[in-house]
């Protein structure tokens, strides 16, 4: 039944409706190839529902009209035709429910996957974890795009791909089901790949899942599909699909990646080096509501140029960058020493005179 | 009727005429009265609310950031939707039946007339603290008009608590204009009048009320848990202290479905009025309108997760939603046939109340076609929180329930005014907002079908072209207000003299009234013979 539901779908597609991007992908997986085929068979139904009723009426307009002589009937009972337009759609109806019950099924059955990836959604970036081979880390919206959205069309057109983009990508073997665990840290986000047919809620304090098995190998772009305040659209998500040789490799450096910085959190920095590192750190993840030159958006962002947290005790700084506060969202996903070297940044930069703070700082407040 | 009660009725009107000057409108416990500003506060609404989407629409006129920060579009696109949905198309719609119940069920007014005039003055209070919150410290709510917990607790400006007041107040308001046209439809009915005679308009408001009163107060509880979850340590939906965020959109969305139909089966009632008159038929159907429309509320109850599909439901639960979702086609369904039948071997003529009913059933059928799909739940996955979504209940919530109000203005205008619009300026006018609707919505589906998701102020480069078609038919729409706006105006003031029923084919006892219906509609309740003759079913 299935088959035959992708079958009628793939049938009546036509290509050039995917090349100007006027209908729906059919994507890389069995599931959002079976989606495709379901909003096809639905969308021919209507369509021929539509022809048939805007047809008769269409006739009825142009024929039954007092201009062209026509002189009303009276007629208005049957309870034969009521009940034909009742029994009929509900047929219909149950032609269409059997299938979209067979998908909705295999949807939600996770069972059969090999590796688990967790997806946290922040305020306004995505943070992957691989529990199995140890490896995390945070995807936020690539700096050209930031740059361009207040720049000129020229500087959208010359980023890779506006707003599609990010500076770290999720990777995934090809061929391989993946089963996502999706939750959220703050408000409600929502983790949408069109090509994998996977658009699932990412609520604070529960865990949801989906899952994948992707076919092809390449890259593939979505976005939050859930308000989650002031950046939703400013959060997309790039998931490099590659081979399973590849994957290998990129899981053993990313895992040398996180040994070396485990290391350089246990060494004392220099303000320099913290200070460089620090401003990195503060554009990707602090500039969107304080501004880059620490001028924040007063009342609800305040400014951290001249604040009395970033010139008083590093403790209480500390406290509201690990744990939030209000509006302001918690960070405790990064890093010791990137929060160390940002912290230290927002101390010192913008004309600040504070103190300066170490990953064994961090450590010790977590 | 005879001299006796001609006489005795201007006695009456003697005694109880409007009063002189603005306190008319703040005292005034007339129907007539009340229906008038209702439908003045939502029109006001309607073009603030426009405001809201011209706003909107600019910025993603192209890609880029132009004209607002994020945080200053989120404030619009929430403040549309509240506007829109408790301000016009609401309010609207109890001042059309505020207008016209009366009138048709035989009654001099509405049952508790006082309570009337109550229900509308919450309103301009109402709608005057949530738009104050724009001038608030840290801005207007921004969490969309459904204010998804956390967002709307944890996440949100100081002024949410205001929004929380103003909802509070339009609930009361609701609620009472509700009870009030149960009381007036069940008790104020001329006694010749059985509940099978009524027009449908009357049936449709009928079952509109208990929808009203049943959804409310879920809505009041909604924003009182927010309430006390922002300000007195309550964790309702806030899963660290052992609440559920999901549970927070059970709840809206019990109110929200329901609130859905709470907008459009008035406007199926109007349409029912108006295609019968210009096709000078009886309406077809008319006792399974009736139970298509009760079917329709009682599944309005019953549906509410198909909002809801990606929040991680069982299994059970998306396929029961799914199912019960796809029956609710089949009373919309015998609806919509109901009406080509009652077109069909009639003698139409396309005066503008017929044009926009016309309209209504084609392009309030292509809304229905979009929900069919959007109730398809492993489909839903793709359409969900994306312009697919968008496009569909604009469909159905503007060329559906903002056309029949539209519609019913038109027709009933000769009514309210004793005097005739000009028929030309209002074909034009038909012809340009009908175009323009379909250039801005239309391509919303294609945008969202490619991906692109809705509450975003600024979309990556594949969405520039519709998004600007999309723009361009926005402004042109929202240009056609300002034609409308002088239509009406200038019927009330410089109109021709209309008869007292001005639509050859019309049929209702409102039509046995003066050409501008008397102070107090029917002070002698009208014969059996007379219900009889004005039926929509003989």
């Amino acid at each position: 039944m299935k088959k035959l539901v992708i079958a009628f779908g793939l049938l009546f597609s036509f290509n050039v409706f995917a090349e100007y991007g006027l209908n729906m992908t059919e994507g890389v997986t069995s599931l959002s190839r079976d989606i495709y085929g379901l909003h096809m068979m639905v969308f021919w139904v209507s369509v021929v529902i539509a022809i048939v009723v805007f047809g008769a009426m269409l006739y009825s307009l142009y024929m039954h009209r007092q201009s062209k002589g026509a002189v009303a009937a009276n007629f208005h009972e049957s309870t034969k035709a009521e009940l034909i337009w009742t029994i009929v759609p509900m047929i219909i109806l149950v032609g269409m429910a059997v299938p979209a019950s067979k998908v909705l099924i295999d949807l939600e059955d996770t069972s059969k996957a090999q590796m688990t990836v967790k997806i946290t959604g922040h305020q306004w970036k995505w943070q992957y974890d691989y529990p199995e081979e140890g490896i995390s880390f945070i995807s936020n919206l690539s700096q050209d795009s930031k740059d361009a959205v207040n720049g000129t069309d020229a500087d959208r057109e010359n980023a890779n791909h506006y707003l599609l983009d990010v500076d770290n990508r999720l990777v995934l073997p090809v061929d391989t089901s993946v089963r996502f665990l999706i939750t959220s840290n703050d408000v409600i986000h929502n983790w949408w790949v069109p090509d994998f047919g996977v658009k699932q809620d990412a609520n604070p304090g529960f865990i949801n899942d989906a899952w994948a098995e992707i076919e092809e190998i390449g890259t593939y772009r979505g976005q939050c599909a859930e308000l989650c305040g002031k950046d939703h659209g400013f959060m997309p998500i790039v998931v490099d699909v590659v081979s399973k040789e590849d994957y290998k490799k990129w899981v053993a450096k990313k895992q040398s990646e996180a040994a070396a910085a485990a290391v350089s959190a246990t060494k004392t920095w220099g303000k320099n080096e913290l200070m460089t590192k620090g401003k990195g750190v503060y554009n990707t993840n602090c500039a969107a509501c304080h501004k880059a030159d620490g001028s924040g958006m007063p009342p609800v962002f305040p400014a951290i140029k001249g604040s009395v947290i970033a010139n008083g005790s590093a403790a209480a700084h500390l406290s509201i960058v690990l744990n939030g506060k209000g509006a302001m969202p918690q960070f405790k996903m990064l890093g010791d020493s990137d929060l160390a070297a940002v912290i230290t940044y927002e101390r010192n930069a913008f004309g600040n005179t504070g103190s300066v703070v170490q990953p064994s700082d961090i450590k010790s407040a977590r | 009727m005879t001299t006796a009660t001609t006489i005795e009725a201007t006695h009456d009107d003697h005694h109880h005429g409007p009063e002189k000057g603005l306190m008319r409108w703040v005292k005034t416990t007339n129907h007539k009265d009340i229906g008038s500003l209702y439908m003045w506060f939502a029109f006001t609404m309607l073009l603030v609310g426009g405001a809201f989407a011209m706003g909107i629409r600019a910025e993603l006129l192209q890609p880029g950031l132009q004209l607002m920060e994020p945080q200053f579009f989120n404030q619009l696109t929430t403040m549309h939707g509240l506007i829109m949905v408790f301000g016009a198309i609401m309010p609207a719609f109890v001042g059309l039946g505020n207008w016209l119940i009366p009138m048709m069920v035989g009654a001099p007014d509405m049952a508790l007339p006082r309570m009337n005039n109550w229900s509308f003055w919450i309103l301009p209070f109402a709608g005057g603290i949530l738009l104050s919150t724009f001038f608030m410290e840290g801005g207007a709510p921004a969490f969309g008009w459904t204010f998804y917990a956390p967002l709307s607790t944890t996440f949100a400006p100081d002024s949410t608590d205001f929004f929380i007041f103003a909802v509070h107040l339009l609930g009361f308001s609701s609620i009472m204009g509700a009870i009030n046209i149960i009381a007036t439809v069940l008790n104020m009915r001329a006694p010749e009048m059985k509940l099978m005679d009524m027009p449908l308009f009357v049936w449709t408001w009928l079952i509109t009320s208990f929808l009203l009163i049943g959804a409310m107060p879920v809505l009041a509880g909604a924003v009182t848990m927010m309430l006390t979850d922002r300000n007195f340590g309550t964790a309702f939906f806030d899963a660290t202290g052992g609440g559920d965020p999901v549970l927070f959109q059970h709840i809206f969305w019990f109110f929200g479905h329901p609130e859905v139909y709470i907008m459009i089966l008035p406007a199926f009632g109007v349409v029912s009025h108006i295609i019968p008159t210009f096709a000078r038929k009886p309406l077809f159907g008319y006792s399974s309108m009736v139970y298509a429309t009760a079917s329709i509320a009682f599944l309005s109850y019953i549906v509410w997760a198909h909002h809801m599909f990606l929040t991680g439901m069982p299994v059970a639960g998306e396929l029961y939603f799914m199912y019960a979702t796809m029956l609710i086609a089949v009373p919309t369904g015998v609806k919509v046939f109901n009406w080509i039948s009652t077109m069909w071997r009639g003698s139409m003529t396309f005066e503008a109340p017929m044009l926009w009913a016309v309209s209504f059933v084609f392009l309030f059928t292509i809304g229905g076609f979009s929900g069919l799909m959007l109730g398809i739940a492993p489909a839903d996955i793709q359409y969900h929180d994306t312009y697919f979504v968008v496009a569909h209940f604009h469909y159905v919530l503007v060329t559906g329930a903002l056309w029949s109000i539209i519609a019913a203005t038109f027709y009933w205008l000769p009514k309210w005014t004793g005097k005739m619009y000009n028929e030309k300026l209002a074909k034009i006018h038909f012809w340009w907002a009908v175009i323009s609707v379909n250039v801005l919505f239309f391509p919303q589906h294609f945008l969202g079908l490619a991906g692109m998701p809705r509450r975003i102020p600024d979309y990556s480069l594949q969405f520039a072209d519709f998004n600007f078609i999309s723009s361009i038919g926005g402004f042109a729409f929202g240009a056609s207000f300002i034609l409308l706006t002088y239509i009406v105006i200038d019927c009330i003031r410089n109109g021709k003299p209309a008869s007292s029923r001005p639509w050859e084919g019309a049929k209702g006892l409102e039509w046995t009234l003066e050409p501008k219906a008397q102070y107090h509609s029917f002070n002698t309740p009208p014969s059996r013979k007379l219900i009889k003759a004005e039926s929509q079913h003989s």
